[in-house]
């Protein structure tokens, strides 16, 4: 139950993109196509329950038992990069496709904010393994729920009669304020 | 210190050789040849071959599915190289003419459009200036007319000159 909270809470209420404001990077750039964007979403996903889970791994029984916690954030961002690159090949190889659509955003997947956030927050609040697998699955699914949500929303605002002045990002930085108004509206939920 | 240096090291080296064990298990089989003749090619992506692109343009020639001669920016050049790497005949009467874009001076209102779109940087001009197109690094790709708001580019072959003159065919 304990962990049925966290996710919820995770995925709805501390939504890493709207409410936490982390990862606007792939958020915007990613989200034109709802295919791009949970292919994005997806990748994400995958790098980072298991960065949250490794860079745990790497806290508990590398950097405190020998009182290096200083190099928190290098190890981290190391464990962070070789996912990536790892995904990289793995997207390469099972859908090149999806590989040529993400271009230049799937190594930037490294630069995510919110991938290293999540596992500095794991440290942060003292999660335990199962919690910090949680908190990383639900924080990636919360990120893929949004990008699937904004992609759908972009691609209805690319057919929409939007203002002139307000076409392309304006309308898209609109668009994710209020929708980071609703995600808001579920404080209190748990 | 000296066990934050030795940790690192470690961490970075069993994580490099990790990453290369994976490299080699998920390594995908690109035709290096096809990429070799990409990296030949303009990479203007003009379409004039009938190919999507540059990329797609050049898996066809690795496979001997299109001619040598298929990409009329590229020239005599790309077709004497590509013609040696494949080990194929040249037949220099199949290279299509090069097209170069002209503007039509007395139309040309200076709107800067056309040298926006232009993949090679062929068009010269500011605004509300005659523009021109430098023949040399115009690949006929046609983007410019595109977006040519009065109509005054056009497309006409090459003129002959030293630099592309060919010897004609002999008929046997």
């Amino acid at each position: 139950m304990e962990y049925l909270h966290l996710f919820i809470g995770t995925v709805l209420i501390n939504n890493v993109v709207l409410v936490k404001f982390l990862g606007l990077c792939p958020f915007m750039g990613a989200s034109n196509n709802l295919n791009t964007a949970i292919g994005m979403g997806l990748a994400t996903t995958f790098v980072l329950t298991l960065s949250s889970v490794c860079s745990w791994l790497l806290q508990t029984y590398l950097l405190v038992p020998l009182n290096i916690e200083f190099l928190r954030i290098l190890t981290f961002i190391l464990v962070v990069a070789a996912l990536v690159q790892f995904t990289e090949m793995v997207t390469r190889k099972i859908s090149p496709a999806l590989y040529k659509a993400l271009g230049i955003y799937l190594p930037l997947i490294t630069t995510n904010c919110a991938v290293l956030g999540v596992a500095l927050i794991n440290v942060s609040e003292q999660h335990d393994f199962i919690q910090s697998f949680v908190y990383g699955l639900g924080a990636s699914l919360g990120f893929t729920l949004v990008m699937f949500i904004f992609g759908g929303l972009r691609q209805r605002l690319a057919l929409a009669d939007v203002p002139e002045v307000f076409d392309g990002a304006p309308v898209g930085l609109v668009t994710a304020g209020l929708l980071s108004m609703i995600f808001m509206g579920f404080s209190g939920l748990v | 210190m000296y066990i934050a240096l030795g940790v690192l090291t470690l961490l970075g080296l069993s994580i490099g050789t990790l990453l290369a064990y994976a490299d080699r298990f998920l390594a995908v089989d690109e035709d290096p040849l096809a990429l070799e003749i990409q990296n030949l090619m303009p990479g203007t992506q003009c379409g004039q071959c009938g190919f999507a692109g540059c990329a797609p343009a050049a898996e066809a020639i690795a496979k001997h599915q299109a001619p040598v001669t298929s990409c009329p920016p590229g020239g005599r050049q790309l077709a004497d190289t590509l013609a040696e790497m494949l080990g194929v005949d040249l037949d220099v009467s199949d290279i299509k003419g090069q097209l170069i874009a002209h503007i039509v001076e007395d139309r040309c209102t200076g709107c800067t459009r056309c040298y926006k779109v232009c993949p090679t940087d062929a068009i010269m001009g500011a605004n509300k200036q005659m523009h021109s197109v430098f023949a040399a690094a115009c690949t006929g790709c046609g983007d410019c007319l595109e977006a040519c708001p009065e109509d005054c580019i056009e497309l006409s072959p090459e003129s002959v000159n030293v630099e592309n003159w060919q010897w004609p065919r002999l008929v046997a």
